[in-house]
C-alpha cells in the first residue's frame, strides 16, 4: 500500500481526542497518594526586610502541617551559577526564601503546606509579616536618565545587542526630504496562560522525585533542581506531557517547582504547590518599553536614515534584554543608521520573554513609523515597503537564507481587496463608526540549537521516537510525528513520539519559534540514522538482495525498504526485525547545526497583515472587523496546526493593541488588575474575520526541513497594523499600546 | 521547621463539620463528605478525582470550570459543593456517549478549536448548554454568548466554526 506523504498535511491534533475529552491530565492533576497541598505567601511590600514572620495563628489551625520561609528553609547553594537555568539573563538570578531581602511586590516569602487545599489557603492567610520597608522605584518613565547598557552573557548569543551604526544618521536625517520622528510607550504585560502554574512531587524516597511542572523545558527544570538541591539528575525526573499555555511564562524553573520541591524533600511527602491567579503576576512579565523613531526619505520615498532607540525596565538582580530596535534596517536598507537598547534596574521582578518577545515591541515603532511616512509621501502604505524592499540584510551585510515577503506583501493585498483603499484617512464611514485599513510587515529570527533524539523499532513495525520537548498548544507532537514517519517512510499510525519528559533525549525549552526546526531536525536526524542501522541489518540478511548495493541506491518508504532502480525488489522492516531475533533496532542522533555555514546568511521569517477596524466616533470603541496576515515561514509542516499558531498570534496582536496591560500603582509598586476581569484579553465576541496565508518559500539553508516557525510571526505584524488602521479611520496616530477609546474621542 | 503539633485549636478541617453531598456526575452517584467552604470545582476535581474541569482563575472571570447542572452551565468555581446536593451533573468527562465522541467534541478536533486545550472542557459544557438556552442563532449572537469563555491560546475563530457547524447540523 502506498502510504501518503504526512509532511504539508493538515492531520488533525493526535492528542485532540484527549484534549476534548478532560482526559489530557495537566501538572496539577495527578492523583498521587497522601497529597499535601502547598499555598504561597507574597510579600506586600516591595523593597525591604522581612523583620519577622508570624506563624502562630496559621499553625495552630488543625490540617497545618508545615510552614516554610527563609528562617527554616533547606540548606541552599551559595553560588549564583547554581540557580541559573538555560534561560536566565546575565546576572544573579532570583533565590526564593534565601533570605529577608524583599527584592520587588509579591516576592513569595512563605509557604504553607495543609492536609487539604482550602486549609493551606486558609493558614496562609493568618500569617503576619512585618517588614522593614526601603525606597523604591518602578516607574520606567521616570528613570530614563538612569538607562545604561546591558551586560552581556550567554543570552547575548540568541539575542544579539544592536549592531553598531552605519553612515552618518545625523547629516542624512537633516537633509531627508521628509520625515517623522515619533515616541512609542508600551507597558507592562502578563502571559497569563489559562492553567495556573503548578507542580506535583511525588516523594519517591532516597532523594529521588517524580515531579509533574508546568513548564516549557523539562531538562531545563531538571537541572535546576538537581542543581539548587544537590540532587543527581538521574534522581530528578520532570515530567510535563500538556501544558495548558505558556507563551513564554514557563521558559524558566518558576518558584512554585522550587517551593514544592523544598517541601516534599524536607516532609518526605507528596505536595502540589499551586499558584493563584493573581500569583500568576508575581514574577517575569513583558516589560515596561519606551522607544524614539526617526526615519528620514527621500521625496520618492528612498528611506534614507533609521534611528530608533529603546529603553527597557529590567529587575536589579537580572539584565534581561530583548531584540526590540534591530529589526528596522533587516527590513529597510537605509545606509545611515543609528540603533540603540538601555536597560533601567528598577524594583520588579525580572521580566521574561512573552509571545514575540522584542519583536512585537520594536515593530510596532517601526511599521507606525513607515506609516507615518507614507501618509507625509502621499505614498501607499504598502507601495513604500516594496520601494524599500531589502533584497540582503544591510544590517549584516548578509543574504537572506530566503525571502518571500513581497509575496506576502502582494498575496496579502490581494486577499484582503487593499487595492481598492482610499488614501486619505477618515474618509469611510459606516453608520455612526469610522473605517479604515492599515497593514505592517512582520519579522522573526530563525535560531538554530542543538537537540537530542532517539528512534527505534520494534518487530511490529512501530517507530518510536523520543525527545523531552514540551507541547504546550503548539502542535509539536502531532508536527514530529508527521516529520518521522516521512523520515523513516512508515504510516503515521505506526508512529509513536514521546516527549514532556527529562528522562528523554536533551531537547532546549520550547520557545522562540524554533522547536518545529531544532526538534524536528534531531527528530528526522534520528530518523537518518537508524535507516543507516536498518541497511546494515538488511544487507546481513540470508539471501539479501541488497548485498552490493549502497545506501544511497535504497528508497525507505511503505514501510520497506527497496531498490531506487527496481520497486520489486523490496524487503519490510517487519522482515528485517524478524531476522535480528526480533530485537528492536535502535539510533540516537545529536543534531548539531552547521552554524559557520549558518552565519553567512540572515535567517527569517516573514509577514504582512492587513487590517480593518471600525471606530465609533461617539464612544471611541475600536473593532477589528477583519484582517488576513500572508506569512513566509518556509516549509510549513502541519498547515492546520500552522494556522492555528498565526490566528492566535492574530488574535494576541489583538490583544496587545487595545486590551492587555498590567497597570502599576508607583506609590505602591505593586500591580494593580491581578485578575482575569481586570487584565483585559478579547473574548470571542472581539474576534471577527481573520485569515490567514501560507506563502511558499523554500530554504535549503536554515535546518534540515527548511521550516522557520511560526509561534510568534502571527503576533509581530498584527498589533502595528491594527494602531495604522485607526489612524487611516481616525486620523488619530496613537503611539501608546494598549490603545484605549478616550485616546480616540 | 516548625512542626505541627496536636494541640488543635480550630477546628478549619476537622471532620465535624463536614456535611455529607450527594452529586448525581455523569450518571453517576458520588458521596461525598465535604467542608462547607469546598467549591463544586476542587469537590469535583480533589475529590471526585475528573479533573477535565479545570481552574483558570478561581473568581469566575475565565470559564473553564464550566459544567451543566441540571440542564444549565454554571461556573463551579463560584458554587459551593453543598449547594448542589442532589443535582444533576455533566462535566466534560460525561459528554461523549462512552467511546463516541459527542459531534460538539468532533468538530473541536477537525477545526482544531484548540492548542493547549486547557479551556476546552469549559468552552464544551459551555456551548453544549448555550445552544440548550436556545437565545444564540447568529454567529455574532454565539459569539457574545461564549463570551464568558476565555481562550488564551487565541482559539477563538476555530471554536467558534465549531460551535456553528455542530449547531447548523443540530438544526437540519
Ligand atoms: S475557574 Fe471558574 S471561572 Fe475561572
Ligand atoms: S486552547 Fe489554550 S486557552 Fe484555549
Amino acid at each position: 500500500m502506498k502510504i501518503s506523504k504526512q509532511i504539508g498535511k493538515s492531520v488533525n491534533r493526535l492528542e485532540g481526542h484527549l484534549k476534548v475529552t478532560g482526559a489530557a491530565k495537566y501538572a496539577g492533576e495527578y492523583d498521587v497518594p497522601g497529597l499535601l497541598q502547598g499555598y504561597i505567601v507574597n510579600s506586600t511590600i516591595t523593597k525591604g526586610k522581612i523583620l519577622e514572620i508570624d506563624e502562630s495563628a496559621a499553625h495552630a489551625l488543625s490540617g497545618v502541617v508545615a510552614i516554610f520561609s527563609h528562617n527554616n528553609r533547606t540548606k541552599l547553594p551559595w553560588f549564583d551559577i547554581m540557580y541559573a537555568d538555560m534561560d536566565a539573563p546575565p546576572g544573579t538570578p532570583f533565590k526564593p526564601f534565601y533570605n529577608d531581602q524583599i527584592l520587588y511586590n509579591g516576592q513569595p516569602i512563605a509557604l504553607v503546606v495543609a492536609e487539604t487545599f482550602e486549609t493551606a489557603r486558609y493558614a496562609a492567610t493568618l500569617i503576619k509579616v512585618t517588614y522593614d520597608e526601603e525606597p523604591f522605584e518602578t516607574e520606567l518613565a521616570a528613570h530614563l536618565d538612569d538607562a545604561r547598557d546591558p551586560k552581556k552573557g550567554i543570552a547575548t548569543f540568541i539575542k544579539p545587542l544592536p549592531p553598531s551604526a552605519n553612515g552618518d544618521f545625523e547629516k542624512a536625517y537633516n537633509d531627508a526630504d521628509v520625515q517623522y520622528a515619533g515616541e512609542f510607550i508600551h507597558g507592562t504585560e502578563h502571559h497569563n496562560p489559562l492553567e495556573l502554574f503548578t507542580t506535583t512531587t511525588v516523594y519517591e524516597g532516597d532523594g529521588k522525585l517524580t515531579v509533574y511542572d508546568k513548564t516549557q523545558g523539562t531538562s531545563n527544570c531538571q537541572i535546576y533542581i538537581a542543581n539548587v538541591f544537590g540532587l543527581h539528575y538521574k534522581d530528578v525526573r520532570i515530567l510535563s506531557p500538556f501544558v495548558g499555555g505558556a507563551f513564554g511564562s514557563g521558559l524558566r524553573p518558576q518558584y512554585q517547582l522550587f517551593l514544592c520541591v523544598m517541601a516534599s524533600l524536607e516532609l518526605k511527602r507528596n505536595v502540589r504547590v499551586t499558584m493563584d491567579r493573581a500569583q500568576m503576576f508575581t514574577f517575569g512579565h513583558r516589560p515596561q518599553t519606551i522607544q524614539k523613531t526617526r526615519f528620514g526619505a527621500t521625496a520618492d520615498g528612498t528611506v534614507t536614515a533609521i534611528n530608533h532607540t529603546a529603553i527597557a525596565e529590567t529587575s536589579q538582580h537580572e539584565d534581561y534584554t530583548e531584540v526590540v530596535v534591530n529589526w528596522a534596517n533587516m527590513l529597510y536598507p537605509a545606509k545611515n543608521t543609528l540603533l540603540d537598547y538601555k536597560l533601567v534596574p528598577l524594583d520588579v521582578f525580572s521580566p521574561m520573554d512573552m509571545r514575540a518577545p522584542g519583536g512585537s515591541t520594536g515593530l510596532h515603532a517601526i511599521e507606525a513609523t513607515m506609516d507615518a511616512l507614507s501618509y507625509i509621501l502621499k505614498v501607499d502604505p504598502m507601495e513604500l515597503r516594496l520601494l524599500n524592499y531589502a533584497e540582503r540584510d544591510v544590517s549584516a551585510n548578509k543574504p537572506f537564507s530566503s525571502k518571500e515577503l513581497k509575496q506576502c506583501y502582494l498575496q496579502g493585498a490581494e486577499k484582503f481587496g487593499w487595492a481598492n483603499r482610499k488614501s486619505e484617512p477618515r474618509t469611510t464611514r459606516r453608520g455612526n463608526r469610522l473605517v479604515g485599513t492599515g497593514m505592517s510587515s512582520g519579522i522573526w529570527d530563525v535560531i538554530a540549537l542543538p537537540a537530542k533524539a532517539k528512534a527505534s523499532i520494534n518487530k511490529k513495525g512501530k517507530l518510536k521516537v523520543k525527545s523531552a520537548v514540551t507541547d504546550i498548544g503548539t502542535g509539536t507532537l502531532t508536527v514530529m510525528t508527521q516529520i518521522a514517519a516521512d523520515s523513516l517512510g512508515i504510516h503515521i499510525d505506526d508512529v509513536t513520539f514521546e516527549y514532556g519528559d527529562s528522562n528523554m533525549p536533551l531537547s532546549p525549552i520550547q520557545g522562540g519559534s524554533y522547536t518545529t526546526g531544532v526538534v524536528g531536525s534531531a527528530v528526522k536526524a534520528a530518523c537518518e540514522s537508524l535507516k543507516k542501522k536498518i541497511f546494515k541489518k538488511a544487507k546481513k540478511m540470508n539471501n539479501s538482495t541488497f548485498n552490493s548495493v549502497a545506501l544511497e541506491d535504497v528508497v525507505f518508504e511503505d514501510g520497506s525498504m527497496h531498490l531506487k532502480q527496481d520497486k520489486s525488489n523490496f524487503v519490510t522492516f517487519k522482515e528485517i526485525i524478524a531476522d535480528n531475533d526480533g530485537k528492536k533496532i535502535k539510533a540516537s542522533k545529536n543534531n548539531i547545526p552547521n552554524v559557520l555555514k549558518l552565519k553567512q546568511y540572515t535567517r527569517a521569517a516573514h509577514s504582512a497583515a492587513f487590517v480593518e477596524v471600525e471606530v465609533d466616533e461617539q464612544l471611541g470603541i475600536v473593532n477589528v472587523t477583519r484582517a488576513v496576515t500572508a506569512v513566509a515561514a518556509g516549509k510549513i509542516i502541519n498547515p492546520k496546526t500552522a494556522r492555528s499558531q498565526i490566528l492566535g498570534g492574530m488574535i494576541w496582536g489583538i490583544s496587545k493593541a487595545l486590551r492587555e496591560e498590567t497597570l502599576m500603582d508607583h506609590n505602591l509598586g505593586k500591580y494593580m488588575n491581578t485578575d482575569l476581569g481586570e487584565y483585559h484579553i478579547p473574548v470571542h465576541a472581539d474576534i471577527h474575520e481573520l485569515d490567514v496565508i501560507f506563502v511558499d518559500e523554500k530554504d535549503d539553508i536554515i535546518n534540515e526541513l527548511g521550516s522557520k516557525g511560526v509561534g510568534e510571526i502571527g503576533l509581530a505584524s498584527m498589533a502595528p497594523a491594527i494602531a495604522n488602521a485607526i489612524y487611516h479611520a481616525t486620523g488619530k496616530r496613537v503611539n501608546k499600546f494598549p490603545i484605549h477609546f478616550d485616546q480616540l474621542l | 521547621m516548625h512542626d505541627k503539633n496536636s494541640s488543635n485549636t480550630a477546628n478549619f478541617s476537622s471532620n465535624s463539620n463536614a456535611t455529607k453531598v450527594q452529586l448525581h456526575i455523569n450518571k453517576t452517584t458520588l458521596h461525598l463528605h465535604v467542608m462547607p467552604w469546598v467549591s463544586l470545582l476542587d469537590a469535583i476535581r480533589d475529590h471526585g478525582k475528573l479533573t477535565g474541569t479545570k481552574k483558570g482563575c478561581d473568581h469566575g472571570q475565565c470559564g473553564a470550570c464550566t459544567v451543566i447542572c441540571d440542564g444549565k452551565r454554571i461556573l463551579s468555581c463560584l458554587t459551593l459543593a453543598v449547594m448542589k446536593d442532589g443535582s444533576e451533573i455533566t462535566t466534560i468527562e460525561g459528554i461523549a456517549n462512552g467511546e463516541v465522541l459527542h459531534p460538539l467534541q468532533t468538530a473541536f478536533i477537525e477545526h482544531d478549536a484548540f492548542q493547549c486545550g486547557y479551556c476546552t472542557p469549559g468552552q464544551i459544557c459551555s456551548a453544549i448548554a448555550m445552544l440548550e438556552e436556545g437565545k444564540a442563532d447568529t454567529r455574532d449572537e454565539v459569539k457574545e454568548q461564549m463570551s464568558g469563555n476565555l481562550c488564551r491560546c487565541g482559539a477563538n475563530t476555530n471554536i467558534i466554526d465549531a460551535i456553528m457547524e455542530f449547531k447548523d447540523k443540530r438544526n437540519e
